[in-house]
């Protein structure tokens, strides 16, 4: 059947993406943050005189804002912190063609098998390698109509009022810390511009690759979907292991205009020696559809809870979550919908699989403003402990100033039973295949709403964690 | 008798955690194509019984032996004695939610094959339907995850056509009539005849309360199980016997139950 050739395919072992590259960079920042290494940053980037200031303003509310206590455990990562290299130059130059992608980062994104998909499945593609977006490249047909999606920096360079217009507005840097220390010290990500009534039939990715050991990644990605336009973008983010641990913080601001759509999908799979706390929202507009997919399966400790301000009458977000939190992993996601608007709709599913001492935490927000008539919102979280030691809390917000809204909560949380194993087991399944069916059933709503190759890698993923699970 | 399938002999087992439902020495034995039946009051030992013979890890055999087609299995794991040709009927289904049924049946043929081998979705697909039109089931069942919101009798019928998928040489079937309104016992008992036609050969022993789930499937033995032991063994005339005068004859005090349905 062609799943499970595909599965042969991949070629998936236990982390597939446990390999380093030899590479030598052309710039190496010192380690820690201080201003002098946001100065080399802006320099090295060429930047106008008022997005250095805007990093150092940056600079300032981070070091202002306390770090935060009330999600997973940060009790250890400014030491983490001070060692990591927040800023590290691959090369010089962005590339357009693979053919002028240095071999051995280039190998390194044939290995993930970014280039293939390109070719088979994108629009456009994006490959960022330490602190740059090393590649980037669209198809001709949507170039000629006017698809903007570039590195982050060619997007200040060459489309300097859209970006001035946009960047910040959705997540200022006083938002929290971690927008704070990305806004000072940002570095690669992507520039997304779709225009008006164009609608992408495929889509654009962006990869994320952290080669170095002791390496911050600040990725920062810029999206506008302008009026009636309809869109789909994924990102995937990978990292060797190292018995140090590593930091990924970085920042998504999306708009989308009135009647557009918009799905934004994640497969964050970083290795477990990674810190990952991440910021994304989007505001939408009247009559505009914004969906998260947001898969977080790698990692020692995620904090990301995407977000949806529904700012238009009859705008609707739908946030879709998918944690797996192994052993010694805490995975701190969920998601955020703020109705502004009368008429707004909102959804969020959220699924999360806790196995060994892995912890899973929802953490949601659904907020409803005065005024916001006829407002609706539903939340639906549900948790599944594979293990005696594994755990999963949730902590759900809701603020409602509206009389007529209606928000809806409900929460599972259940337990691979005794029963169903046996069950399975009594029809010739091992151990480990009847944990997996469990464990593939009860993704399967979020599941199936991703790309193929992502349910297949998800599902292979899945089936490998389970071996060894039981006992 | 013919070919012996199944040969109990003095099987002690007790429930892992509590000592109800215990098993005092059973002896039983079953031949290739009979269709045994083994009745007894609520707390006599019968579904401990089944679900021993299927290796449930809750319960502990504590002696005796239990031999399928020659092979002692007591130290075997359920999915072992599966890929042997046990069948379980279960009665009290589980539900697996996200699974379908045409997914978990493929799941439990596929980990029949040797490694590195790959079902031929084509031919799974010809056999579910024709197992499928044997049952008179409605295609669309299949697409539906596995007896998540079933009602009782969807859960049976969902057990004969895994049973029809799987093709076992024993089925053991543990009490497939409770919770059956008559309409639904029927179509049940009906399956099980269907598939006895096309597998003339598979063994069954059907596990009861009462004797109405035996005018439709018809036994050549009939057991009476009380306290854990068989203290009767004969034809079907024996059911006819319970029927009349309830368990009492063989508990002393106990009266029967009254009939469902």
């Amino acid at each position: 059947m062609p799943e499970n050739e595909l599965v042969e395919g991949l070629g998936l072992d236990e982390y597939k993406y446990d390999f380093e590259t030899e590479h030598k960079p052309v710039f190496r920042a010192e380690p820690g943050l201080n201003e002098r290494v946001v100065r080399q940053i802006s320099e090295h980037k060429g930047e106008p005189e008022w997005m250095l200031n805007f990093r150092l303003k940056a600079l300032e509310i981070y070091e202002s804002k306390p770090m935060p206590d009330w999600g997973g455990d940060l009790s250890t990562l400014q030491e983490t912190l001070d060692e990591i290299y927040f800023y590290v130059r691959p090369q010089d130059k962005m590339e357009h063609s693979w053919d002028d992608v240095p071999d051995n980062i280039k190998d390194t994104f044939e290995k993930l098998g970014i280039p293939e998909a390109e070719q088979k499945i994108l629009a456009g593609v994006g490959a960022q390698y330490e602190s740059e977006m090393v590649y980037h490249s669209l198809r001709k047909e949507w170039e000629d109509k006017g698809v903007i999606f570039d590195s982050i920096e060619d997007g200040l360079k060459n489309h300097p009022e859209l970006f001035k217009e946009y960047f910040g507005t959705v997540v200022p840097s006083a938002d929290n810390k971690f927008s704070a220390m990305n806004s000072a010290v940002w570095s690669g990500g992507s520039f997304v511009y779709i225009p008006k009534d164009v609608h992408l039939d495929t889509p654009l990715q962006a990869y994320f690759r952290v080669n170095q050991e002791r390496m911050g990644q600040f990725e920062r990605t810029l999206i506008i979907v302008d009026e009636g336009a309809n869109a789909h973008y994924i990102e995937g983010c990978t990292a060797p292991v190292y018995s140090t641990d590593s930091f990924h913080s970085g920042v998504i601001e999306i708009i989308v205009k009135k009647n557009a759509r918009f799905r934004y999908t994640t497969i964050q799979n970083w290795s477990n020696n990674m810190y990952n706390l991440v910021t994304q929202r989007a505001i939408v507009h009247e009559g505009a559809h914004m969906e998260w997919l947001d898969g977080n399966l790698g990692s020692k400790l995620t904090m990301k809870y995407p977000s949806c301000f529904l700012v238009g009458e009859g705008a609707h977000g739908d946030i879709l979550s998918i944690a797996y939190a192994g052993d010694g992993q805490h995975q701190d996601t969920g998601g955020k919908v703020v109705h502004a608007a009368p008429h707004t709709t909102s959804s969020i599913v959220s699924k999360s699989i806790s196995k060994g001492t892995g912890r899973s935490s929802y953490r949601g927000l659904a907020k409803v403003y005065d005024g916001a008539t006829g407002a609706k919102s539903n939340v639906e979280c549900d948790a599944l402990l594979i293990n005696e030691t594994s755990r999963t809390d949730t902590f759900p917000y809701i603020e409602v100033g509206e009389k007529t809204a209606n928000i809806g909560h409900e929460a599972t949380v259940s337990k691979v039973g005794d029963e169903q194993l046996f069950y399975l087991m009594s029809r010739g399944m091992s151990e480990e295949e009847a944990m997996a069916l469990i464990v593939r059933g009860f993704i399967e709503p979020i599941a199936k709403e991703l790309p193929l190759e992502y349910a297949v890698e998800l599902n292979r993923l899945i089936e490998l964690e389970m071996e060894g699970s039981v006992g | 008798m013919s070919d012996t399938i199944l040969k109990i002999s003095n099987l002690q087992a007790e429930v892992a955690e509590g000592e109800l439902e215990i098993l005092n020495g059973v002896d039983l034995e079953l031949g290739k194509g009979e269709i045994h039946a083994i009745m007894g009051p609520n707390g006599s030992g019968k579904s401990t019984l089944a679900k021993v013979l299927a290796g449930h890890p809750g319960y502990e055999a504590t002696g005796g032996s239990v031999e399928f087609n020659g092979e002692d299995i007591l130290e075997l794991e359920p999915d072992e004695r599966s890929q042997a040709g046990m069948f379980l009927a279960f009665q009290y289904p589980v539900e697996i939610p996200g699974v379908s049924i045409a997914n978990f049946l493929r799941t439990a043929q596929q980990a029949r094959l040797e490694e590195g081998e790959e079902i031929d979705l084509f031919d799974f697909t010809d056999e579910l339907t024709e197992a499928m039109d044997l049952l008179e089931m409605d295609p669309a069942f299949a697409e539906r995850p596995v007896n998540d919101g079933f009602s009782g009798g969807e859960k049976k019928r969902n057990e004969i056509l895994q049973m029809a998928m799987l093709k076992p040489t024993l089925a053991v079937m543990d009490e497939t009539d409770s919770g059956l309104d008559i309409d639904a016992l029927q179509i049940v008992a009906n399956g099980v005849n269907k598939l006895r036609e096309r597998d003339p050969d598979m063994t069954i022993l059907l596990i009861t309360h009462y004797q109405r789930l035996l005018n439709y499937i018809k036994p050549d033995h009939v057991h009476v199980m009380v306290k854990g032991k068989i203290v009767k063994s004969g034809g079907p005339e024996v059911a006819l016997q319970l029927e009349e005068g309830g368990y009492k004859e063989y508990q002393g005090h106990e009266a029967p139950e009254p009939v469902e349905a």
